[in-house]
């Protein structure tokens, strides 16, 4: 078989099945992609040598005749996932050769399904941002170009390692993570399609937390069945993650028909952003034709408190942030700075700290500060955490009253170009998560789907939101989205 | 509601961040852009509101009290800086 590296999920386990190729050959072909993508810098730990054992195991796993789809099936870990004896650093300097004695429980889940880690992926530095500019280990790169313009452009943030490597079909498929956008924006700057799940649908366990009441991992992958294929291997109960959920998971897969009529598919107002570029707009809409005409109901929803979900998330994530990232301390793992004659514990932990993490981690974990400290607690974030109660709210009712998904655009703009934002302030770049955010904030399922392109060729994608724990019925619609829109670009090679 | 350097260099302590004093002029007009935009939620009306402490009601979960795991000093030194005698070293704390 050729072209081995852009199989999907299900295309690879359907031809491992019949024997017309083996995981080892998928394998050895992902990894001498990765090996001529350099320039993409987005797998940035190697584990050849674990990848190919591990293609063996599978092989002899589906020769035997008992394989899970995931079996043999070739991933790239976002370095954010502790894996057992491979580097895991949350793209930070703080954790400088941190090799777990653990596997975290999805990673864990997906090697005991037979999937096969080929190394790990670039990321922001403790997925804190939306351009992959923050990592100890330089930018990684989108393998989309603006037409014959040789600009390098960001594959989005946080998990843009894992987006550039699956769009440049480096990889069958990624693992992300999502806190305020970051499995669904980078997976719309890629044209791929990225899930993150319900709260407490995948375990949180050996997941280096940044903001742990927002974390969800997901899958991304190169199409919406592949995302069912995948989340099935990660999603269950896991009694080592006190907030993931104690529910059956359903065969997503089997859920994936086509067949929308009669859905109530809600349009926000509130999400027509002023200011918003017009290719955008033309993209929203056409996704509301491809929904009508595929049998669903639309219906114009409100969603009053929408335009405070980023106020709220740049309260609430850099407070659990600051005591999340209290650990890293120069002790237990990771960095410590030199010290000088007379330092003691407080200079050793400022010293650490300082040369440890980036500015922009430094930035948001000196507002969490800021927001819990004394006085401030109640006028921030107190008052957050109220209108986070007041976002669900709106979601709560707009379900009660019969909309099954809500689409919007998953991000208000194409890709931008890598060091575009570098004089922009803080709040401009937080601005890249503005349809994402909310989601988050409500817990709820949300999707990116690529539809569309933009006029200098860039992919553009649009996001559904689902109702709590319906995942397979979410990525049903979204399925239909994909038929009906029928992407089938791929960037052209450059690298 | 304006940060000054004054605060800015408190919160860099209480955060255990160490910053270069001719930095602080700069980090206090970041946190002003920062804490200006989160400034809108002001003008929510949370009368009444509960604060969110999970976004789906649960309890959380007990167990047993009993002892899960241990027994493996080596795997949990194994990373450290500064390990001696199966111990985390650290500069001296206690005159």
């Amino acid at each position: 078989m050729s072209d081995l590296t852009k199989l999907t999920i299900a295309g690879a386990r359907d031809a491992l099945r019949k024997g017309e190729t083996t995981s080892v050959e998928i394998t050895e072909a992902c990894l001498s992609a990765i090996e001529g993508a350099g320039a993409l810098n987005a797998f940035v730990h190697h584990t050849p040598e674990i990848a190919l054992e591990q293609a063996k195991a599978a092989d002899a796993r589906i020769k035997a005749g008992d394989a899970p789809a995931m079996c043999g099936i070739p991933l790239g870990v976002k370095d954010l996932f502790c894996t057992k004896g491979v580097n895991s650093q949350a793209a930070s300097a703080i954790l400088g050769g941190f090799k777990p004695e653990y596997e975290s429980t999805v990673t864990s889940q997906l090697f005991d399904a037979g999937a096969v880690m080929l190394g790990k992926l670039n990321m922001d530095e403790f997925a804190m941002g939306s351009s992959n500019e923050t990592s100890t280990y330089g930018n990684a790169v989108n393998p989309w170009r603006r037409g014959n313009d040789d600009t390098a452009l960001t594959p989005g943030g946080s998990s843009g390692g894992s987006a550039s490597a699956v769009a440049a079909d480096l990889c069958l498929a990624a693992t992300g993570t999502d806190t305020g956008g970051s499995i669904r924006q980078p997976a719309a700057f890629t044209g791929i399609t990225g899930l993150k799940p319900t709260y407490g649908r995948v375990s949180r366990w050996g997941i280096i937390a940044f903001a742990s009441s927002l974390d969800q991992a997901g899958p991304m992958t190169k199409d919406v069945r592949d995302c069912a294929i995948m989340l099935q291997a990660m999603a269950g109960h896991d009694p080592k993650d006190s907030t993931s959920a104690e529910l059956a998971v359903p065969d997503f897969e089997a859920m994936l028909t086509g067949d929308i009529k009669g859905k109530v598919i809600g349009i926000p107002k509130e999400y027509r952003m002023e200011g918003m570029p017009e290719e955008i707009e033309a993209l929203w809409a056409e996704g509301i034709e491809m929904l009508k005409a595929a049998g669903a109901e639309i219906r114009d929803i409100s969603l009053p408190h929408t335009k405070y979900a980023l106020p709220a998330y740049y309260v609430i994530a850099p407070a659990e942030a600051s005591s999340n990232l209290a650990r890293y301390d120069g002790v237990r793992f990771g960095h410590r700075a030199k010290l000088a004659q007379g330092d003691g514990i407080v200079e050793m932990y400022e010293k650490t700290r300082a040369e440890g993490f980036g500015a922009e981690v430094k930035r948001r974990v000196m507002v969490g500060t800021y927001v819990l400290s004394a006085g401030y607690y109640d006028a921030y974030y107190n008052r957050a955490r109220k209108v986070r109660a007041l976002i669900k709210r709106d979601f709560d009712e707009v379900f009660a009253a019969g909309v099954d998904a809500i689409l919007t655009p998953a991000t208000p703009s194409a890709a931008f170009g890598l060091g575009e934002m570098a004089e922009a302030d803080p709040v401009q770049m937080y601005l890249n998560d503005v349809f994402t955010v909310t989601v988050n904030l409500a817990g709820l399922p949300g999707i990116a789907v690529p539809t569309g392109t933009s006029a200098n060729g860039l992919p553009l994608g649009l996001q559904l939101i689902g109702r709590p724990w319906e995942e397979g019925d979410l990525m049903n619609t979204a399925y239909a989205l994909e038929q009906a829109a029928g992407f089938v670009a791929k960037p052209g090679k450059w690298w | 509601m304006s940060i000054d350097t004054e605060t800015a260099r408190r919160v860099a302590h209480l955060a255990r961040i160490a910053v270069p004093e001719e930095e602080l002029p700069a980090l206090a007009g970041e946190f002003n852009a920062i804490l200006g935009f989160i400034e809108q939620l002001s003008e929510v009306d949370v009368e009444g509101v509960e604060p969110m402490v999970s976004v789906t009601p649960m309890r959380l979960k007990r167990r047993e009290d009993v002892v899960t795991d241990g027994s493996q000093p080596q795997a949990v030194l194994a990373n450290a800086p500064d390990a001696r005698e199966g111990f985390f070293a650290v500069p001296k704390v206690v005159e």
